[in-house]
């Protein structure tokens, strides 16, 4: 049974793609899932970083694709996880010290092992991206609903057809319910509809991702965040299964609620 | 009961706003992103009106438009003949 690549990419930087790739990745191997993570973002690593990783570097992407080692030398295990492994990005090359080619190859090298193959992509849509979707067989738009965001994917799922990668699924990132129900942002309906892509997933802002950045633990890993349980109804749905989305109205104060009964 | 209703009332609906604005600039952004969507829209266009009449195909002219509001496909097409 060959592995699955999935890329997550959004053309917009600060959207969340590292941190969803993270808990994306964690939360397949805390389903018993064989999970590289590929940190696509040559020069600007991170991937590394928000998983706590960063201490245990030797080899790196490009001395992977370089042959100066091999990709076993590369793959940082994870300890906290069964089966969950990191090929980091170098920090001091550019991006195109790979090519597409070269990407392409080594996913197809990693599908013999792994269930699945997750590559955080850069933001961006030159070398990074070009590099970062050659091996990718499905991808994930991360958006947050803002203008520009929304404008940068709608580009980005252009791109993805145009290079043949089907079906491309959205997760809408940092949700701000209060501010939604004022109307002082977009809601998931509003975005799923210009985009016009099936929706993977929806993820509230949530002031426990920094936390969780700031150690190095990704939230999927403990419960009781709704960021971590949003992550983890993302990974279901990935495997298949059908979750409703979780509803975001858990911050109704008592003015909300009496608005809600006006309008009614 | 009026009174109480202004009090609770959402005036500001920005994220309409954003609506609008965002589909009005992905009107254009895609129009531009793919390269044959005019000319292909351009030949069909005249595959189409040359069942009914004989037209200057090289000064037609297709354009989209837009301003804040909304988007528009113009098009001028000099129509030599009509057909019986």
């Amino acid at each position: 049974m060959s592995g699955k690549v999935i890329v997550v990419t959004s053309g917009k930087g600060g959207v969340g793609k590292t941190t969803t790739t993270a808990n994306i990745g964690a939360g397949l191997a805390l389903r018993n899932r064989k999970v590289v993570l590929i940190d696509a973002d040559i020069g600007l690593r991170n991937l590394d970083v928000v998983m706590g990783l960063e201490n245990r570097i030797v080899f790196d992407l490009v001395n992977v694709v370089e042959k100066t080692c091999k990709i076993k030398q590369a793959l940082i295990k994870d300890k906290r996880f069964e089966n969950l492994f990191l090929l980091p990005a170098a920090q001091t090359r550019e991006k195109d010290s790979i090519k597409p080619e070269q990407m392409k190859e080594l996913c197809e090298e990693l599908c013999k092992e792994f269930d699945y193959i997750i590559i955080d992509c850069p933001a961006g849509i030159e070398q990074g991206f070009k590099n970062a979707i050659a091996g990718a067989d499905q991808a994930i738009i991360i958006t947050t609903p803002d203008v520009s965001a929304v404008r940068d994917a709608d580009r980005i799922i252009g791109l993805l057809q145009a290079h043949e990668i089907p079906a491309p699924r959205l997760i809408v990132n940092r949700v701000r319910q209060q501010m939604v129900r004022k109307g002082d942002m977009m809601d998931i309906d509003d975005v799923n509809d210009i985009l016009a892509i099936e929706l993977l997933g929806v993820v509230p802002d949530d002031e426990s991702i920094i936390v969780s950045t700031n150690r190095g633990e990704p939230s999927v890993m403990e419960s009781g965040t709704k960021a971590g349980t949003a992550f983890r109804n993302i990974v279901a749905r990935i495997e298949g299964e059908e979750v409703p989305l979780m509803s975001l109205d858990y911050d109704l104060g008592i003015f909300d609620k009496i608005r809600r009964f006006m309008k009614k | 009961m009026d009174l109480i209703n202004r009090f609770f009332k959402d005036d500001s609906a920005s994220k309409e706003r954003a609506v609008e604005r965002l589909r009005l600039v992905l009107v254009h952004d895609r129009a531009n992103v793919a390269p044959g969507l005019m000319e292909a829209l351009k030949e069909e266009l005249i595959e189409v009106i040359s069942k009914y009449m004989d037209i200057d195909e090289d000064s037609m002219e297709v354009t989209l438009n837009s301003g804040d509001l909304s988007a528009s496909l113009v098009a001028n097409i000099p129509v030599k003949r009509i057909r019986r």
